[in-house]
């Protein structure tokens, strides 16, 4: 743990290297380092806001409006907003437990919502690095450069996201602004034609998804040394897991771990949520810092999200993934890894199960039923958690007599690995960059390691005519040296002395 | 058959002017609709775009993006676009409309149809904003646009546009 660069004693002396990774008018993520005059690293902070808008924007509203509008919150896993928001609202109307059918079709959903994202994040932002290096010729390290030299892979990541996409439009009606999951239960079930259309691919997805994670896996093998070690940040780990400790992303209770893998809690009620988690704000930052209350804030810092997720269960309950879990666990030599790019090899894994889980329940009669809601003795307040794909994923709400939200608290896995992320681009800062004149290319190292996490900066926003990316080297005296900036087309513009 | 053109919208309706696209393909809906010529088009909305959206151009003649733009002219852009590389960013968040195009062109399909861009210069994007009341007044130039395209939807006629202006 590097934490004594989270704040340089005289930062006003030094130089400022400010990697602004803005894709959004406003919620943005951005790295700031601040060197030294001989370019030795002396803080390092990477700066994400954080929804909090949100939850002032959902008070006053109707709480059956609340599944869908949540959606709005992130256009990239609308999904997992959509089923957290249903779950806590299920306690509201006092559906203490949902029909068979209910629960597949959301369980469905919410696979189908992983395996979208999943590839997403591996075929689209990760492996463009992981195949060509993360200081590669700038022109190729993207999809586009991906493609040409590995068509198949590039087409198969598009194929297996279109996929994801399908079992959503089925099970929440649309591809977006699903309305598919209410508080109590789900509005549709699965017709025997939508399961035709499914069942006949998805054999095909399981087995594109066991090549993925052959892919990663032959990756590790080839650049141990690297993969091994790059931005390692030990840590806790926590995730929900299922009734017997098995992998479950839709529901079960929460478990933590230490950095070896000794268990902190385990069996915890999520509806206790607050009693074992705790947010730190710091002055320099939007986004919250959370810690496992009983551990303080400065050793109870976690991670979520694939990584946490596939050490910190007993078993996944799917043959394939089960087998490549095992290997990985082998891998790592019984104890837990805590290197960011093991994220991917665990993704993968993750995407399997999600694939073999989306074809157990295409067999399953249930998803064709047409007992759909529950409902009983009204509550006025309901806790919701669900494995999103970048982590755990904490909606709350209270709701009053008129049926009005008059409290939200959302926390989200980007914010649970606010300090993890922070303390693996300072692991890589100094690795790489210090005492060396800073380039694209050693930047990039940065931003190989925050995309490990795939943190997610506001993404329901989206607008054109921004800048993907600029660098400014700024020297002691607070004049700015060069300034680097990446355009929409990948290529960089620099300009200075 | 697929329509022929599609027109994808990438937008946030509970984000002040980030709901421009959603907002104008509801109204370019609702005017095909009565002109009888629905099963031209295919409308196709979303928070943004992303790399499944380049199967949306496949067997297409014509390609029509709309967004919000931030510090973009104003009230509108239109211009053609061509294929090319995504840059890598921090996140998977959002693909331009060139990139998709890239993708698209590297994935084993054919070239892709030709593909404009119609981008409507906003302002306030901030979580449940109404639109601006500069891009109030963008919109209408810009579904004037939108309705002089989607009159005559011809790649050769929207190159000669391009570039021309709003109104």
């Amino acid at each position: 743990m590097i934490q004594k660069l989270e704040t340089a004693e005289h930062p006003g002396t030094l130089r400022r290297v400010a990697i602004d990774a803005v894709s959004r008018v406003e919620g943005h993520g951005k790295v700031t380092i601040l060197l030294d005059e001989r370019n030795q690293v002396q803080q390092v902070r990477l700066h994400i806001v954080e929804f909090r808008g949100f939850e002032r924007f959902i008070q006053g509203r109707p709480y059956w409006e609340v599944p869908v509008t949540v959606q709005r919150l992130c256009g990239i896993c609308p999904v997992s907003h959509h089923l957290a928001a249903s779950k806590a609202l299920d306690q509201v109307v006092g559906a203490t437990r949902l029909t068979p059918t209910a629960e597949k079709i959301r369980r469905l959903m919410h696979y189908g919502q992983i395996l979208q994202s999943h590839a997403l994040h591996f075929f689209y932002l990760a492996s463009p690095d992981l195949l060509f290096g993360f200081d590669s010729d700038l022109s190729r390290r993207n999809i586009v450069g991906l493609a040409a030299a590995h068509p198949e892979t590039a087409r198969r990541g598009v194929l297996l996201r279109k996929f994801g996409q399908e079992v959503i439009r089925i099970t929440a009606g649309k591809r977006v602004h699903g309305t598919g999951s209410i508080p109590g239960g789900v509005n549709k079930s699965v017709t025997p034609e939508e399961r035709a259309l499914l069942l006949a691919d998805i054999y095909q997805i399981v087995g594109w998804s066991r090549d993925a994670v052959r892919l990663i896996k032959d990756l590790h093998a080839q650049n141990a040394a690297l993969y091994n070690s790059f931005g390692v940040c030990r840590s806790n780990t926590m995730s929900l897991v299922g009734t017997e400790g098995e992998l479950d992303f839709y529901h079960g209770s929460l478990r933590a771990r230490d950095a070896n893998g000794g268990i902190l809690f385990d069996g915890v009620d999520y509806g206790d949520y607050s009693q074992h988690i705790e947010e730190e704000v710091k002055p320099w930052s939007y986004m919250k810092f959370p810690f496992l209350a009983a551990f303080g804030k400065r050793n109870g810092w976690y991670k979520v999200g694939p990584l946490a997720r596939v050490q910190n269960c007993d078993r996944i309950p799917t043959p394939l993934a089960e087998i490549e879990r095992r290997e990985f666990i082998d891998y790592c030599g019984g104890l837990p890894t805590h290197a960011p790019l093991a994220y991917h090899w665990a993704r993968m894994i993750e995407m399997l199960h999600a694939a073999e889980t989306i074809k157990d329940l295409l067999h399953d009669d249930a998803i064709l039923g047409d007992d759909l809601v529950r409902s009983g003795t009204r509550a006025t307040e309901g806790v919701g958690v669900i494995e999103a794909p970048r982590g755990t994923l904490i909606h709350h709400y209270r709701v009053d007599e008129d049926d009005l939200v008059t409290m939200c608290n959302l926390i989200v896995s980007t914010t649970h690995n606010n300090q993890a992320m922070n303390e693996a681009i300072r692991q890589v800062a100094v690795r790489y960059l210090q005492g060396r004149e800073v380039t694209e290319g050693l930047l990039n190292h940065i931003e190989v390691a925050i995309r490990c996490f795939d943190p997610c900066l506001s993404c329901a926003t989206h607008a054109l005519g921004q800048m993907p990316l600029s660098v400014e080297l700024i020297d002691a005296e607070g004049r700015l040296v060069h300034d680097l900036a990446r355009n929409g087309d990948g290529s960089f513009a620099y300009s200075g002395d | 058959m697929r329509p022929g053109v599609v027109v994808l919208a990438a937008g946030n309706r509970s984000r002040g002017d980030d709901a421009i696209g959603p907002l104008l393909l509801e109204r370019l809906a609702s005017w095909l609709a009565a002109a009888g010529r629905s099963a031209e088009f295919e409308l196709i909305d979303d928070y943004q775009l992303q790399i499944e959206h380049a199967l949306d151009l496949q067997d297409r003649r014509l390609a029509l993006f709309i967004d919000a733009g931030w510090r973009t002219p104003a009230p509108l852009a239109f211009y053609a676009i061509a294929p090319a590389a995504a840059a890598a960013g921090s996140s998977t968040h959002a693909l331009s409309p060139q990139a998709l195009l890239g993708v698209y062109r590297q994935i084993g399909l054919a070239d892709p149809p030709p593909a404009f861009v119609l981008c409507v210069s906003g302002e306030r994007f901030e979580l449940g904003a109404d639109l601006s009341p500069a891009m109030q007044a963008h919109a209408e130039a810009a579904w004037r646009q939108l309705q002089r395209l989607c009159a005559q939807p011809d790649a050769a006629r929207w190159r000669a546009m391009a570039g021309a202006g709003a109104d």
